[in-house]
């Protein structure tokens, strides 16, 4: 199975206590700035709906956002163009983009660090229907790419995938993983990279 | 742009309507040619807009940051989609939903595409539709291939044709309406969509029907054709019919529609709208397109002429069966509840029962409830999507509407089934009891993704919404069932004329900088089908008017007289007294370091119109013959292809196909009313240009005639690879001799 469209969700820490509203401003800065390797385009401002997409930084590649889909706060990386060089690399550019994503955010002053990944809990979606129903021949076809980058992934420690949407196939197929420590972003590139 | 866009074709193959199958086949053969150059833009544009895929803001290829104009650096350079529109720009997708009707199955497709393609949501316009935003165009071929699995067509969505159907989502439940118009305008719908007689307009026309004369919710007096369910006796018997309206329109000066007729019955409806398009697309306006309306049409004719106009055509139509045939079973009940009737609750919670009191409308069937979802600036994400899907299968019949203000109304719930309802809307987050209140705002895109946009009346809506329920629990009654609805332009998409409290966005320039403002428009009707509209006031920095709103609220709380209507306390106070109540938040602030009002609501950076693009609202105005010149390029292009791939007959048919449809648009130039029939259509085509030598090239005289009369001859014949070959050269010559002699002909004559 080829992965294409492939979204991570690097959930945060404290999400009660993280304000969207600054989020507005920043990625209107990341565009003036085009800070990040996607042709960045748009922002989109769903603060209104709850359980939705949250802030949404409109790439031409990919989208970035801090979505809340599922009550579950996280910072999100949305591919929307083909990667090339099979599904290892289809994992690893995400993730990078992602991590990259929470280390700018983290940064950000008028956020006041208040917006970090919690270290451990990353959602796995493919926004493809068709290249990835959810179903479990998907589970079962992508098992083998999943424990060989986790594993990279999140090197010297545990972790558990679960599959928390198996159960209501109109959703996108997803993956639930979580370590048994955490990681800061900068093991996680090292990780990668290593 | 997405990965498995080549697959679905094959993986909906029989799953979707043979015809609109086709259709979306030859759309995606357009948008290969215009990236290989071989459509033009203007042709390409109108092409896509008519299939409801229209521009978004920054397609130009341009975009302020706040401090200078960015060029965005597309990977498909320079290549277009339209003039100034830039392929990869993203753009928007609206999908054509007639009378607003929906089922539990298309509300899980809409919410598969708002993921897949879109950024999560879909979003009810203010004419029924659902629009995605940020979509590639690459994608809306598969996008079109999904809705028309679930039966739903983007078909004339946008462009210069009949757009979307509307009608009052409470029809056939309504205790005040006089019958029910869904049959109606489902029909109307279906015989207008696509007819040839609705090809050739120079501007949009949009339908609409209401069951009552006296509610909103068809908004009949602001449309170009707007029904009005009525009754009357005949010999003692009751008679239904339609009272007739047409040239309403909002934009940037309403004009309220003018009656044609008081009581039409229904089977002239269909026949009536084909007449009145035919006078429209003969003699509407079609190189200035600010004119191009059909309101300005009858402004210009008269009423009377009008009418005298439509009835001469309508004498001329030659008979169609589906004029009638649907009108039958028009008047049987098609909607049925799933549960019992019941009874009200009486009891529960605070926040229930102030959903009861906001969302619930009782039907004039005992025992069952219209329950309105009320949707934060008309938005739903796919979650809700599918949640709501599950609450129509548990509860109806799937029967759901979307509304004219941008929510969903589930019909049919039984009374006994309130409780259980509003829990399971409630888990998914669409319990908002905000339903017909103040903060049931209306708002159209604006600068958001708007191309025409000038003020953010999305940032200005989510802003008042905040504020106005922070304090909702302490304001009147009267003031918590005020309607506000906000436009981002003139345009008036967001129907702020026909509003309590209406906002239209316009720039002003303060100390040399542009400050986005919004005009405040006062006192329109939303009763009565739109029946009067609003009072421009003065023009207000958008960051003032929550202060606009907080003063007129707080003014009419206290100062309205037994139970005056906003609109009439708006007459009395009257302009001057209005002015001076507002006139100090029109100014800009006193401290000149203050730079507040320089920016807009939810956008931060510093406001600009300099990035603002061409709208396509009114599309391009190409005439009938160049879409069937395209036509039969491209059947001569899907010729080619067939030929490649060793099915020479299929060539060689496609490649006669192209020629007659090219003989045939010439032919419509002079002859509206031409068959279909290839025989027919040459025959005529000898007759009015090869006769006449009004084809003949001026060195080659009627060579490419004789291709044409040569290939009829022996269109009964299997074709080899051979003979396939010399038609298709053939065939290109013959379009492009059709090309030239319409050139010769100057402009075309409109049909």
């Amino acid at each position: 199975m080829q992965l294409q469209h492939v979204n991570f969700k690097l959930l945060v820490k404290s999400p009660e206590e993280v304000p969207l509203e600054p989020l507005i401003p920043v990625f209107h800065s990341w565009i003036q700035g085009q800070v990040l390797e996607e042709l960045l385009l748009d922002v989109a401002d769903y603060r209104h709906v709850p359980a939705g997409p949250g802030v949404v930084l409109i790439g031409h590649q990919a989208n970035y956002s801090v979505d809340d889909t599922d009550d579950r706060l996280g910072v999100r990386y949305n591919r929307k163009a083909e990667v090339d060089g099979g599904n290892q690399n289809a994992l690893r550019q995400a993730m990078r983009a992602s991590l990259i994503a929470c280390q700018r955010l983290k940064a950000e002053p008028s956020l006041a660090g208040k917006l970090q990944f919690n270290g451990h809990e990353i959602e796995f979606f493919v926004n493809d229907r068709l290249l990835a129903p959810n179903r479990d021949s998907t589970r079962e076809a992508l098992h083998s790419d999943f424990k060989a980058f986790f594993t990279k992934l999140f090197r010297g420690s545990e972790y558990a995938l679960a599959y928390p949407g198996a159960s209501e196939p109109r959703k996108l197929f997803g993956v639930s993983v979580k370590s048994s420590r955490t990681f800061t972003p900068e093991e996680l590139l090292a990780n990668l990279d290593g | 742009m997405k990965a498995s866009n080549s697959l679905w074709q094959k993986e909906l193959a029989g799953k979707t309507p043979e015809a609109l199958a086709r259709e979306i086949d030859i759309y995606e053969t357009e948008i290969a040619l215009r990236k290989q150059g071989k459509v033009e833009e203007r042709l390409f544009a109108e092409t896509r807009l008519r299939r409801g895929v229209y521009g978004q803001r920054y397609d130009n290829g341009q975009r302020h940051d706040g401090k200078k104009v960015q060029e965005m650096a597309y990977p498909s350079g320079t290549l277009t989609k339209g003039p100034s529109t830039m392929w990869d720009a993203p753009g928007m997708q609206r999908i054509k939903i007639p009378a607003g009707g929906l089922n539990a199955d298309q509300l899980e497709t809409l919410a598969e595409l708002a993921e897949e393609y879109s950024d999560g949501i879909a979003h009810v316009t203010t004419r029924q539709d659902f629009q995605l935003h940020y979509v590639h165009i690459e994608d809306t071929p598969t996008i079109m291939r999904r809705l028309a699995a679930a039966h739903i067509t983007t078909r004339e969505a946008c462009g210069n044709s009949v757009r979307n159907v509307t009608a009052c989502p409470y029809a056939g439940v309504c205790a005040d309406e006089v019958f029910d118009v869904t049959p109606y305008a489902r029909a109307l719908s279906k015989f207008l969509l696509g007819h040839p007689d609705c090809q050739n307009f120079g501007r949009k026309f949009k339908p609409s029907f209401s069951g009552c004369g006296q509610h909103a919710c068809g908004l009949a007096s602001m449309h170009d054709l707007g029904l009005i369910a009525r009754e009357r006796s005949e010999n003692g018997e009751r008679k239904i019919g339609f009272e007739m309206h047409v040239g309403g329109g909002l934009g940037a000066v309403p004009y309220q529609a003018k009656l044609f007729d008081s009581f039409i019955p229904p089977e002239e409806l269909l026949p009536l709208a084909q007449a009145i398009a035919r006078v429209f697309a003969r003699l509407g306006e079609k190189k200035n397109r600010s004119r191009a309306r059909i309101k300005f049409l009858i402004q210009d004719l008269g009423i009377e002429k009008f009418r005298e106009l439509v009835l001469e055509e309508r004498k001329t139509l030659p008979p169609d069966p589906r004029w009638t045939e649907y009108i039958e079973s028009a008047t049987a009940a098609f909607e049925a509840p799933l549960k019992p009737a019941g009874k009200a609750p009486l009891s529960g919670s605070a926040e229930f029962q102030r959903w009861l009191k906001t969302n619930i409308r009782p039907q004039k069937q005992a025992g069952y409830a219209v329950v309105t979802i009320a949707l934060p600036l008309g938005d739903i994400t796919a979650d809700q999507l599918r949640a709501l899907a599950d609450i129509a299968r548990q509860f109806t019949k799937e029967t759901m509407r979307t509304t004219v203000e941008q929510n969903i109304v589930l019909r049919w719930i039984s009374q006994d089934d309130l409780a259980a309802v509003w829990q399971a809307l409630r888990a998914a987050g669409l319990a908002d009891p905000s339903a017909e209140t103040i903060l049931d705002i209306v708002t159209c895109p604006g600068t958001d993704t708007c191309k025409l946009g000038i003020s953010s009346s999305r940032g200005l809506a989510a802003e008042l919404r905040k504020r106005l329920a922070e304090k909702n629990a302490q304001l009147d009654e009267a003031v918590q069932h005020l309607h506000i609805k906000i436009s981002g332009c003139f345009n008036s998409c967001g129907q702020h004329h026909v509003s309590d409290l209406g906002f239209y966005g316009v720039s002003r320039k303060m100390a040399g900088y542009a400050v986005p403002h919004f005009q405040v428009v006062l006192g329109g009707e939303w009763n009565n089908n739109g029946g009067s509209y609003g009072m421009p006031v003065m023009a207000v920095p958008s960051k003032h008017i929550p202060e606009v709103v907080t003063r007129l609220v707080d003014r009419y709380s206290t100062g309205r007289k037994n139970g005056e209507a906003f609109k009439d306390f708006i007459k009395r106070m009257g302009k001057a007294e209005l002015k001076n109540l507002l006139e100090d938040l029109a100014r800009p602030p006193a401290d000149p370091a203050d730079r507040t009002i320089f920016t807009d609501w939810g956008d931060p950076r510093e406001y600009s119109l300099e990035d603002m693009g061409v709208g396509e609202c009114a599309g391009e105005v190409v005439s009938a013959i160049d879409f069937d010149l395209a036509d039969a390029e491209r059947e001569v292009f899907e010729a080619q292809v067939a030929l490649e791939n060793g099915q020479a007959d299929r060539a060689g048919k496609l490649a006669y196909q192209a020629m007659v449809r090219a003989a045939r648009g010439l032919v419509k130039l002079e002859d509206p009313n031409i068959s279909q029939d290839s025989d027919q259509v040459i025959g005529e085509f000898r007759t009015r240009f090869y006769d006449t030598q009004k084809f003949f090239d001026p060195f080659a005289g009627g060579k490419f005639a004789h291709y044409l009369f040569a290939a009829q001859q022996r269109s009964q014949q299997p074709h080899t690879a051979d003979s396939a070959r010399y038609l298709i050269d053939e065939a290109h010559l013959f379009v492009e001799a059709a090309h030239s002699c319409y050139q010769r002909m100057g402009k075309p004559v409109a049909v």
